[in-house]
């Protein structure tokens, strides 16, 4: 079975927002970054999948030079190889990032074969644009199951399940397909010294720059919120403070 | 001048509407639950004939799960730009929006460069205005090509029985890095247990191994509403906070005075939750 996970190069937040000098993206030198958490669990799932029926696992990024470091984390988890779609800075929108991912499978797959399946994040955690996914796979013709918290590959077919809310939706997609995942779908590893050791041997291939369409949804700038304008009271220090937060419960009719 | 409008049961497809009617008249409504079992694809091909049909200005959709996937659906096989989670959108060439990202945490201003806007409408971000009332599509009219209705629905798993969900529950007492250990839940299972609430927890708690994801309030976890949020150990990280803004009050428990989930709660104490919270569970029990 050969399988693909696409993963996204995002900034660890903390606690407060801060935008760069013309308010077009977040001032991230104080900041590390991460795989955007849902991938996080796509990542674990192929690594998984490919651990119990054997085969090959790919990951793909479109992002800048830094990205590599996201490629890495996931080939110390257990992926084989990696994909890496080079951007410059500036903004790529879903139409435009899912056509070079698009690009990339093609080429990917005629040099060494079909993917059986493919994975993304149902949402990146910054842009949040909830297509990518859903654009490749109508790109290529093949069926796709979103927002999935149980993945089970049977043979010729997927069966996905879908967090509703209330309870699970099931779908069962025949292979080739396209998947994506949220977290909770399982508890990711974390990388150990062998797995860091070996990644760093690992296959990373460059892929031609793509040149960025003109965005279609285009960022003009950021803002963070004005906040839910909350006004802080100090109901005291240690247990002291007791009675002060049973008196709120009780005003507020909670016991 | 018409839209077409995507409606599920529930206030979001009505918050929805407020955006939707700035865009034309009249609007016409395309059923979530037009296909049963469920099948995406269908719905997002009904979406593009009768988009296609009423010569329609926009789509719109809730931001749910659903309204979001159908609606990159109809992108996908339109090939046209779609803006996730608006919270504020003036029709024009180019479209201008608001959108929310980060989980609501951050607001984008972006353009729309479109011949047709594909829109979905944050939920619980925009007013309902009463009255609006979208005619009815006969969804029946329209042909669905077979490879529509590959992915579909073909079972569903109960939820897990036993107790009132995160999301609807009226008290939540959360858990982060402070609790320490799985063991270190135990008190706030205990204060939970006496006032009727569910122990949630942040994501450091469920990435250690120590709650199952199912107990993750925040971005990519659980978003809730509760009258009263307990966060004990819990700095307030972004990822976090997209997911407990919806509480009427928050109640901060922490040994820094510095955390920032100090200065966005209602509510704060200071100190090892560890002598706080059974202090907390002791006072209920004497007053009853």
């Amino acid at each position: 079975m050969k399988i693909l996970v696409c993963v996204k190069r995002v900034p660890f937040t903390g606690g407060k927002m801060v935008l760069n000098a013309d308010g077009t993206a977040l001032e991230t030198r104080h900041l590390g970054f991460t795989i955007s958490p849902h991938e996080e669990c796509g990542v674990e799932e192929a690594v998984r999948i490919i651990e119990a029926v054997g085969g090959e696992s790919v990951v793909l990024t479109l992002g800048p030079p830094d990205a590599v470091e996201q490629l890495r984390d996931a080939m110390s988890l257990g992926i084989d190889r990696a994909l890496h779609l080079q951007t410059d800075a500036g903004e790529w929108d879903g139409q435009a990032t899912a056509g070079a991912i698009v690009g990339a499978i093609h080429a990917d797959e005629e040099a060494s074969g079909p993917f059986d399946l493919i994975l993304f994040g149902n949402e990146s955690a910054d842009a949040g644009g909830y297509q990518v996914g859903l654009r490749v796979a109508r790109a290529l013709g093949r069926p796709c199951a979103t927002g999935l918290k149980g993945v089970k590959v049977d043979g010729s077919s997927v069966r996905c399940e879908q967090d509703t809310g209330a309870g699970r939706d099931v779908y069962v997609l025949p292979l080739p397909a396209v998947i994506t995942v949220r977290e909770g779908l399982n508890l990711p590893r974390y990388p150990s010294v062998p797995g860091r050791m070996r990644a760093a041997r690992k296959p990373m291939t460059t892929l031609n720059r793509p040149a960025r369409p003109e965005p279609r949804l285009e960022l003009v700038r950021l803002a963070v919120p004005g906040g839910a304008g909350r006004k802080t009271q100090r109901l005291g220090t240690g247990s002291a403070a007791a009675p002060a937060v049973v008196e709120m419960m009780r005003t507020i009719g909670v016991v | 001048m018409s839209v077409v409008v995507l409606m599920e049961e529930g206030d979001p497809s009505r918050q929805m509407l407020t955006l939707a009617r700035k865009f034309g008249a009249p609007l016409h409504g395309v059923p979530m639950d037009a296909f049963t079992p469920f099948a995406p694809d269908s719905v997002a091909a009904v979406l593009e004939y009768a988009a296609e049909e009423l010569h329609a200005t926009a789509v719109f959709a809730a931001g749910t799960d659903r309204g979001n996937e159908v609606m990159a659906r109809l992108a996908a096989r339109t090939d046209l730009p779609l803006a996730a989670n608006c919270i504020a959108a003036e029709p024009g060439d180019p479209v201008q929006l608001t959108r929310q990202r980060w989980g609501g945490s951050l607001l984008e201003e972006a353009r729309m460069h479109t011949t047709r806007a594909l829109i979905t409408v944050a939920p619980h971000s925009v007013r309902i205005e009463e009255g609006v009332q979208p005619l009815a599509v006969d969804v029946n009219r329209f042909q669905i090509d077979a490879k529509d209705q590959v992915v579909r629905v073909s079972e569903h798993v109960a939820p897990p029985g036993g107790g009132v969900s995160l999301a609807e529950a009226k008290v939540v007492v959360s858990g982060g890095r402070g609790v320490g250990s799985k063991e270190g839940f135990a008190i706030l299972e205990e204060l939970a247990s006496l006032i009727g609430a569910r122990v949630g927890c942040s994501r450091v708690v469920t990435s250690a191994g120590w709650r199952p994801h199912t107990d993750q309030v925040g971005q990519t976890g659980t978003k809730i509403s509760p009258d009263l949020y307990i966060a004990c150990g819990i700095s307030g990280a972004t990822q976090h906070m997209a997911g407990c803004k919806g509480a009427k009050k928050i109640l901060a428990i922490n040994a820094d005075p510095e955390a920032p989930i100090m200065s966005l709660a209602d509510y704060s104490v200071v100190g090892d939750l560890k002598e706080i919270v059974p202090a907390i569970s002791a006072e209920i029990r004497k007053s009853r």
